[in-house]
């Protein structure tokens, strides 16, 4: 018994010590084992998607690290720091997004990269953190729900970064950028009927941004309306993609035993369209773990949102928690063929990019957000 | 309270916010639970649609080409087989640099450079990743000279496969014919299943004939290939099942054809331009056919360059030309023998009755002189020795007297004008005329004149060397007559079971005192005893020849003109031929002979019928050409 009572309380001892050391270094315990779940089974999978290439997959690693390594750095920064530096850091951010309209490298066809050194990164997911803290930055102090005059303005502060990205052209990530901003709207309590006018506004603006689309943007979204009208062109990614997914069954073929992504008739199995892989392999049950996953995320993650003390920390919060969400919304539906394909990848699991390291990052300003509530409090 | 005066309401807000949040939370539930839903019909409702179409995404099938049929002689020497080629092909998605690849395989000789852009526009116009072929069979040479280079063309394979190749080359190839690449019209003719894969086709000879027996059927075998259609072996960790139905081969044939024969024939007739028919009169098998000058089958079965088609095909030999199918002669005196036959069957002469022979014919009221070969006459001549010596004026003066409609109604029942019904295509007809026929062909009537030639193989007739052989066979059987056929029997490929074919019989001809076979088979021994025309050429053969000579002339030379073979062109000069069949009493071998512009049936075609006699009888394949003076 004495023994027993020993390893129990040496067992507590750990356990209090490991939490400790979270709290000292101002991170969730809860959320940061949701997020470890999803990349373990994302870098579980990879491993097949990737056609176990393993430099594809310690290139993954390491990103992972670098992603790691912003979390916990941003984590430490104070609260009060971050929302002082969110203009400075939009500011930076618009300078570059012209810098690469001026002279950026073509990638894929789009302008999206600028090199910088030894750096070749997409400014355009600097946005992703600055235009949600700009807008949390302006709603500070002021009374809310926001008047009129602040809407227009938070619409104008989204307005300029989302415009620059969708002419890169990258609608995918335009469309994350907008909306992690409108959230920021939505959480400040925008008054409904104002929201409904908007959404209506919106609808009414669909031929408009028709006619400003690219040819390539208007076939993605005809074939997203019929894939089987060119099932060898534009169509292709989202038909080969439900052929996946839909010969998956229940329980998938098996973990790189997917025919579809075995043999390359998915298109980019490792990067957007992932999640057909899952789909392939791992059956439903795969599909329907890992989004279980990510609702632990989002509501651990939206909890606290709902547990920050000021507005800044939870728009902010709230608007990571739920951008995380779109995330994860629009990529599955592309990929199961309830939304038209656009360049979105499934979070902390696609291959590639720099979302990985941006996402971990925003989960980095949550935490210091939240995780020094405690210490100003005290 | 007014609008503009608004101050911070922390715990009303974080209320609002609270709320906002909630919602969102249950917003976000609410639409993943639409894409669960949107996987669920996908996965289990729509399951079995999504599974058929990933089947059929990664499982391909594969043609696998039968193997054609062989072809054996009579001796069993297998004459047409399939042995493996080296190829040289180009893989388009490998190529980087398709028409520099290109030119720099014509720079080492290894294409034709006036081929490249015709295999230029072929690789464009197929599949990324479907291998063309360049050409088709490489020498040692090609094959070193590409090895060392490999390297410099990343892309550019010899593969190994199987080709036809016909082991005596021109040796027979008239009768075989040749298989080459399928054209588009082919394309239209074909069953495409059974030709899946097949690269080639039987276009003339036996190998069009009996294409149907010799190509067989492909199989399938179902492969797994990735997206961009390449063979892999498997499918992540678990074997994949894949069905496999394999091939039928072609069935074998065999052919009456005695290729030693054959090789004789073509030997005897070497330098020359001609044709040689061999038939068994006993059941009508084909034992040589040969036309001269002959072409290598192998060339088109590998490739054939333009230049050497072109150069094969302008070739005033014409080696491309069937003499023996398609060419047709003046059958000169060889018709000899079936006029006098004509003129007992109708009753129009007495075989003993006998005609002075002065040198010339001339009919009733005409000063016309039809002139005998030898200018001085044969003297007085009966039936027989009209025969044996080949005397003109007597088969005049016969022609006359049964004019033209019974010559035309007994030679056709001796298959002249008609073809023989040879079991390969491309055969022609002849011409035996008529008073009808020539109305309609010239609008003109039939004059006497016209008959009197005819009654020595002259005028508009005109027959095929196997139209003669024919006859020679029929006259030989005594009026039994079987129709040519060069193939005696198939092999089934699956059960290795040997059909042989009854010899097809015709209507045999009858005559109503068939003791007038025994005139004129005696006319024609006596063509080859002494004082015959072709008395040298049958010097001591240990079995009796019954034959007849024939010279027909190409060239017309006028009432008062004398030919003379030295100063007229050699294109000009006389047909030779000879039709002959032994042993005369028991005949198994019947031989028409013709030698474009040889001059003299006796001299230039009665001893290449010796050479076949002696092959064929006694088994001399190597017997040494007899030189004979030239008499008609």
């Amino acid at each position: 018994m004495l023994y027993e009572d020993g390893e129990a309380s040496t067992a507590r001892r750990t356990l209090s010590a490991s939490a400790r050391l979270l709290r000292r270094l101002h991170l969730d315990g809860p959320l940061l084992a949701a997020l470890a779940a999803v990349v373990g089974y994302g870098l579980f999978v990879l491993w097949s998607a990737g056609g176990e290439n393993l430099a594809m997959w310690i290139n993954q690693l390491e990103r992972l690290a670098l992603a790691v390594a912003a979390l916990v750095l941003l984590a430490q920064v104070p609260p009060a720091w971050l929302r002082r530096l969110s203009p400075v850091l939009y500011g930076i951010g618009i300078l570059l997004l012209i810098a690469v309209m001026v002279h950026g490298d073509v990638g894929k066809g789009a302008q999206r990269w600028l090199v910088i050194g030894p750096l070749r990164f997409q400014p355009s997911e600097l946005m992703k953190l600055g235009v949600p803290m700009m807008c949390g930055w302006y709603l500070y102090d002021r009374p809310l729900p926001p008047s009129l005059r602040d809407v227009l303005v938070v619409l104008v502060i989204i307005a300029v970064p989302s415009f620059i990205i969708a002419k890169q052209p990258d609608l995918g990530t335009a469309l994350l950028i907008a909306s992690a901003g409108l959230l920021v709207v939505f959480l400040a309590g925008l008054s409904i009927i104002v929201l409904l006018a908007g959404l209506a506004a919106l609808g009414a603006a669909v031929p408009v941004a028709w006619h400003f689309m690219h040819d390539y943007q208007r076939q993605r979204v005809l074939m997203f309306l019929d894939p089987s009208q060119d099932p060898l062109g534009a169509g292709y990614h989202s038909i080969q993609s439900q052929i996946a997914i839909g010969s998956g069954g229940v329980f998938g073929k098996g973990w790189m035993n997917g025919s579809q992504a075995q043999l390359e008739f998915l298109p980019e199995r490792s990067t957007d369209f992932i999640f057909a892989v899952i789909g392939e392999e791992l059956g439903l049950l795969g599909q329907m773990f890992l989004i279980g996953l990510y609702l632990a995320v989002i509501g651990r993650a939206l909890y606290m949102a709902s547990e920050a003390q000021d507005t800044y920390a939870r728009l902010v919060c709230g608007s990571f928690a739920l951008t995380f969400f779109v995330y994860v919304f629009v990529n599955t539906g592309m990929v199961s063929g309830i939304l038209p394909v656009v360049g979105v990848p499934l979070p902390l699991v696609s291959y590639g990019g720099t979302a990985m390291v941006t996402l971990l990052a925003s989960f980095g300003v949550l935490m210091s957000l939240n995780r020094h509530r405690k210490l100003v409090g005290s | 309270m007014p609008r503009s005066v608004r101050i911070k309401d922390h715990w009303g807000e974080q209320r609002l916010f609270i709320g906002r949040t909630l919602f969102a939370a249950i917003a976000a539930v609410v639409l993943l639970a639409v894409v669960g839903g949107r996987l669920f019909w996908l996965q289990v409702v729509r399951h079995d649609y999504f599974v058929d179409l990933s089947q059929g995404n990664r499982v391909r099938l594969e043609a696998l080409p039968p193997d054609r049929g062989l072809i054996y002689d009579r001796n069993g020497t297998v004459i047409a087989e399939n042995t493996p080629a080296f190829q040289l092909e180009l893989t388009p998605e490998q190529v980087a640099d398709v028409p520099g690849t290109l030119r720099r395989l014509a720079d080492l000789g290894l294409i034709e450079a006036d081929q490249v852009p015709a295999l230029g526009r072929l690789i464009r116009a197929g599949r990324k990743f479907e291998a063309v072929p360049l050409r088709l069979s490489l020498s040692d040479t090609d094959i070193a000279t590409f090895a060392v280079r490999q390297f410099e063309f990343p892309g550019v394979e010899i593969q190994t496969r199987l080709a036809r190749w016909y082991p005596f080359g021109p040796a027979g190839a008239h009768a075989l014919g040749y298989v080459a690449a399928i054209s588009e019209e082919d394309l239209a003719q074909i069953n495409a299943d059974e030709y899946a894969g097949s690269s080639v086709i039987g276009k003339i000879g036996l190998e069009s004939t009996y294409e149907q027996q010799l190509h067989g059927a492909a199989g399938f075998r179902q492969v797994l290939v990735n997206a961009q259609g390449r063979h892999v072996d498997r499918l992540g960790t678990v074997p994949v099942k894949l069905s496999t139905r394999p091939s039928r081969a072609g069935n074998d044939l065999f052919l009456g054809l005695d290729m030693r024969v054959q090789r004789v024939a073509e030997e005897a007739l070497a330098g020359r331009r001609g044709a040689v028919i061999a038939i068994d009169p006993t059941n009508g098998d084909v034992i040589a056919l040969a036309s001269v000058p002959s072409f290598d089958p192998n060339k088109f079965t590998r490739g054939i360059s333009n230049h050497e088609y072109v150069a094969l095909r302008d070739d005033l030999d014409r080696p491309l030309f069937n003499r023996a199918l398609r060419g047709t002669y003046p059958p000169g005196s060889t018709v000899k023998p079936l006029m006098a036959l004509a003129g007992l069957e109708y009753g129009a002469i007495d075989p003993k009755a006998t005609r002075f022979c002065h040198g010339y014919f001339m009919l009733p009221g005409s000063s016309r002189h039809y002139r005998d070969w030898k200018k001085e006459g044969h003297g007085t001549v009966d039936m027989r020795r009209a025969i044996a010596v080949s005397c003109d004026v007597y088969f005049y003066g016969l022609a006359e007297l049964l004019g033209i409609e019974r010559v035309h109604e007994a030679m056709t029942g001796l298959g002249f004008g008609k073809p023989t019904g040879i079991d390969i295509t491309g055969e022609r007809a002849g011409l035996m005329p008529s008073e009808e026929w020539k109305r309609q062909t010239y609008k003109q009537a039939w004059f006497p004149g016209d008959t009197v030639i005819i009654g020595i193989g002259q005028g508009y007739m005109l027959a095929t060397p196997l139209q003669l052989a024919h006859a020679a066979a029929v006259v030989a059987g005594r009026g039994r007559s079987f129709r040519p056929r060069l193939v005696t029997g198939v092999r089934d490929a699956t059960t290795r079971v040997v059909k042989t074919f009854a010899p097809v019989a015709d209507p045999p001809v009858e005559l109503k005192d068939p003791s007038n076979w025994d005139v004129i088979i005696e006319g024609m021994e006596m063509v080859t005893e002494a004082g015959g025309t072709a008395a040298a050429a049958a010097r001591g053969a240990s079995y009796k020849i019954a034959g007849k000579t024939g010279t027909a002339q190409v060239f017309g030379i006028g009432q008062n003109e004398k030919y003379n073979a030295s100063t007229i062109s050699e294109r000009l000069r006389d047909h030779a031929l000879f039709i002959a069949f032994a042993p005369a009493d028991a005949p198994k071998l019947a031989v028409a002979v013709l030698v474009e512009n040889g001059g003299h049936g006796s001299s230039a075609a009665a001893p290449i019928a010796r050479r076949l006699f002696d092959a064929y009888l006694l088994g001399k394949y190597d017997a040494p050409p007899v030189a004979v003076p030239a008499v008609e």
